[in-house]
């Protein structure tokens, strides 16, 4: 009978243990979805023509008899896309070749190293990265420390080990078949590489890049240090240039009332972009497995 | 004598390990050749090295020669080799991002050939001379993959076949298909021999005594005897030949 | 046949052509790519004890154990930084890593095949939540949700700790820790996943066999055979929190002092830097002070993300040769 009163435990502990991990999954989307719920509802009240077409407002607070203007983020908008295409620009080729390097070169402790490493650097705070470009203009540009090429150098640090290793994955996928198949047909190995296997691994590279735009576009703490921010419209280079992630920081923590409204705003603006490179690159992603089941 | 294509004294390796040795030998131009042995005898690394491929593996090593026309194929590009010793493979491997006609286009266009109308022609040619333009000619704008097993393979020797190569390796071309499937590449290697020197690897001795004029015989990466394909399967002069082909191992 | 004989010219390119310069460019060009991915991390470390200098040769090692951190007096010390960031990391491995385990249980080895991949994207879109949005509901949704009723319940069973006790702030270190344990369950549970199912089915299959209940075989079959992939994931997870700084520098309160309470506002090394980094331009001493902070950061991340990879790596690589 002891062994029976044992069974009975075990199963009763077989059950908790199957409702603990369903808790945990509550436990994770409970504030997933309280940040999407606060975010939309919150932010939806400022989305209008105003919010993309107008710079941000002079400061208030609403009181008897006085109503604030709302003002709008295009300098931000701008911005960030701004800031995004350069650093995409500057990082997703640089972080492609180095994931050429790794795939198609890739044998010996160098290599080895570049991988280890490219991987450690996907890990490194963003916080460093943005710290390195201002302490590097610091020493080099002096003038320059608060422009959008710092603010684009720094994201492009983040990129570049990051897409070296997406990029490498996907290449790694490339069956060695058709890399001998290109070659045996007596074209250059770099034809090889660049006309045959990167079109075939196109799926997979571009989710990377599409992963690593929604990885640095969301990105706060180097532009701090590098973007700075600006009031204004600005597309110049070598002056501070204003994003959305710096908009919410300086907004939300403000305690004015327009501002604060702006900020949910252009966090739900911001959220939906990230959501949408998220789940085009998951889209991507898939398609290129369900290829892939076909052709097998 | 004017042998197209030769070995001389070909030994190549896997890292340290010895995948044939001491390799020599010759290839009649407009013949079929047959290399027949037990899987892992290095036949299909002995083709890998006609044509440079072998070296592409990491830690790969060829020593010994080989002649194209009498011209050490080692002492001259590798690519330009490549593109006179065209090669179908085990499994049919068409380019996946790649159309049909892309597919056959690819040698000619990676080498920078644009002119439409001189890729249409190599296209249409190789197609048929691979025996696929009828059952594909309506459809080149499919991907390569789409085809079926059979029409895969002719697909990929219309591929080797476009930069107008002068021998065609065949790794056991046949190995993944079905019998109507191997029949039809069987006879097109019979045509293919008019234009070209074909040299197949194959595991398959009935498939040799079919297509080809020579064979060679080769075991744990020796070459034990090279005779006419008749020769070689009625009166071997080797035990070793006799005991393979007579199915006491292998 | 007679041919010539020269064994040592096998492997030389006599002729070379274009395509073999175009090769060699190629190669010569990824390559240095890839060495510049390598030469990225040393110019970081380089830049960064440039910077710093100043800091580095006033204050020596003892910037690490000095608590004053006071730049109208030129005194600066990072231990109530290195404090702050130890403390939130460690609440938020303790918080997050149950849940993320739960999860990735959960999901490669419980939930029905049809919800694994859709649950697996639905978790994963917590990390493609910009940090800075974590930080703009923290202050609106987590912070009065924390100090109006947890820290509260807290205080009123656990009030015998010191660390509940005193007044409740409402940006403090505690909801520091608690939003950092939400941003490293995407990392942690999405590792740990991995590790899960690279576990062969034949050791499921053996502990089912002995008449093991199915959480009796995740135990013994899956969670010991995955654990230092886990750990792995647990490290990753580590470096994550350790170097987050939007969310934290809005929730934390920003006091440059230790504090027993954890319901008392701290600091951060990354809040510090992204508070002070513009209002230190100018002043040699405080700049390298702030960026030393930095470097310490940095450093500590390498070794975390080092050993965490480390373990990653091996765990999975082993796999592969298994299977």
């Amino acid at each position: 009978m002891i062994r029976f009163n044992r069974d009975v435990r075990r199963r009763i502990k077989d059950r908790v243990m199957v409702v603990l991990a369903l808790v945990c999954v509550a436990l994770a989307l409970i504030p997933l979805g309280s940040i999407l719920f606060t975010v939309i509802v919150r932010g939806s009240s400022v989305i209008n023509v105003d919010f993309f077409t107008q710079i941000q407002p002079t400061p208030c607070s609403p009181t008897p008899g006085v109503v604030c203007p709302q003002g709008g983020i295009a300098n931000a908008i701008i911005g960030t896309f701004l800031l995004l295409g350069l650093s995409s620009a500057i990082g997703i080729p640089l972080g492609l070749l180095a994931g050429i390097y790794l795939a198609e070169y890739g044998r010996g402790p160098l290599v080895f190293a570049v991988r280890f490493f490219a991987d450690v650097m996907t890990g490194l705070p963003s916080i460093v990265m943005g710290l390195f470009i201002f302490a590097a203009f610091q020493l080099l540009f002096p003038g320059f420390v608060f422009s959008a090429i710092a603010g684009s150098l720094a994201l492009a640090v983040i990129v570049v080990p990051f897409v070296a290793r997406t990029s490498e994955e996907s290449l790694r996928l490339v069956p060695g078949s058709i890399r001998e198949a290109a070659l045996a047909l007596g074209v250059p190995k770099y034809r090889v590489t660049l006309r045959v296997v990167l079109s075939s691994a196109r799926e997979g590279i571009v989710t990377g890049a599409l992963l690593a735009m929604a990885r640095i576009g969301g990105e706060t703490a180097p532009l701090i240090m590098t973007a700075l921010g600006n009031s204004f419209v600005s597309t110049r280079l070598d002056q501070p240039i204003q994003a959305m992630p710096l908009v919410i920081f300086n907004f939300a923590t403000s305690p004015y009332a327009n501002w604060n409204a702006l900020a949910w705003g252009t966090a739900l603006l911001l959220v939906l972009i990230m959501l949408g490179l998220s789940i085009a690159a998951r889209l991507l992603l898939r398609r290129r497995f369900r290829e892939r089941r076909i052709g097998a | 004598m004017t042998s197209k294509l030769a070995a001389d004294k070909v030994s190549a390796w896997y890292g340290t390990k010895k995948a044939i040795e001491d390799i020599s030998i010759e290839f009649e131009e407009h013949s079929t050749s047959a290399i027949i042995g037990p899987s892992g005898c290095g036949k299909s690394t002995l083709i890998r090295c006609l044509n440079r491929l072998h070296e592409t593996v990491p830690k790969a090593r060829v020593e010994g020669h080989v002649l194209l026309d009498g011209k050490d194929v080692y002492e001259d590009d590798p690519v330009a080799v490549r593109r006179r010793v065209g090669m179908v493979f085990q499994k049919a491997n068409p380019f996946p991002t790649m159309s049909v006609y892309d597919n056959v286009a690819a040698a000619l266009r990676l080498n920078g050939v644009r002119d439409r109308k001189a890729l249409d022609g190599v296209v249409k040619r190789s197609l048929e001379k691979a025996a696929l333009w009828d059952e594909v000619k309506d459809s080149l704008g499919k991907p390569g993959v789409s085809l079926s097993g059979g029409q895969q393979q002719r697909l990929c020797i219309a591929r080797a076949l476009a930069p107008e190569p002068e021998v065609l390796l065949m790794d056991e071309p046949c190995s993944a298909l079905d019998p109507i499937a191997t029949a039809k590449i069987e006879d097109l290697i019979f045509d293919l021999k008019k234009d070209y020197t074909v040299v197949i690897v194959t595991h398959n001795m009935q498939q040799a005594a079919r297509v080809a004029e020579t064979t060679a015989f080769m075991y744990l990466g020796h070459l034990i005897e090279v005779g006419a394909t008749r020769e070689l399967f009625e009166r071997p002069k080797e035990t070793l030949t006799e005991s393979y082909i007579t199915g006491r191992f292998g | 046949m007679a041919f010539p004989f020269r064994r040592g010219a096998r492997r030389a390119r006599l002729h070379p052509t274009g395509s073999s310069w175009g090769d060699t460019l190629f190669r010569a060009g990824s390559g240095a790519a890839g060495v510049a991915v390598l030469a990225l991390l040393g110019l970081i470390a380089i830049v960064l004890t440039v910077n710093a200098a100043p800091s580095l040769r006033t204050f020596g090692l003892g910037f690490l154990v000095s608590g004053e951190w006071n730049p109208v007096t030129n005194q600066f010390g990072a231990l109530p930084f290195i404090y702050g960031t130890l403390l939130t990391s460690a609440l938020a491995l303790l918080l997050g890593v149950p849940v993320s385990l739960g999860i990735a249980i959960f999901v490669s080895e419980l939930a029905p095949p049809s919800i694994r991949i859709p649950l697996t994207y639905v978790v994963e879109l917590l990390a493609a939540v910009p940090s800075v949005v974590y930080g703009l509901w923290g202050i609106y949704v987590l912070v009065p949700l924390l100090a109006g009723y947890v820290a509260p319940a807290l205080q009123g069973s656990l009030g015998f700790l010191p660390v509940f006790q005193g007044t409740i702030y409402g940006t403090n270190l505690f909801t520091a820790g608690v939003i950092l344990a939400i941003m490293i369950i995407p990392t942690v549970s999405a590792v740990t996943r991995d590790a899960l199912t690279a576990v062969p089915q034949n050791q499921r299959e053996a502990a089912l066999s002995l008449g093991a209940t199915r959480w009796e075989s995740i135990r013994i079959g899956v969670l010991s055979y995955a654990r230092s992939g886990i750990f792995g994931a647990v490290m990753l997870g580590l470096g994550r929190a350790f170097g987050e700084t939007m969310a934290v520098t809005m929730v934390i309160g920003n006091r440059n002092a230790i504090s027993v309470s954890w319901f008392a506002p701290a600091q951060t090394l990354s809040s510090l830097i992204a508070n002070n980094i513009r209002e230190a331009l100018g002043t040699d001493l405080y700049l390298g002070a702030v960026v030393e902070l930095g470097l310490v950061l940095m450093l500590v991340a390498l070794l975390i993300n080092v050993f965490a990879r480390l373990m990653v790596w091996r765990f999975l690589g082993t796999t592969e040769g298994l299977e």
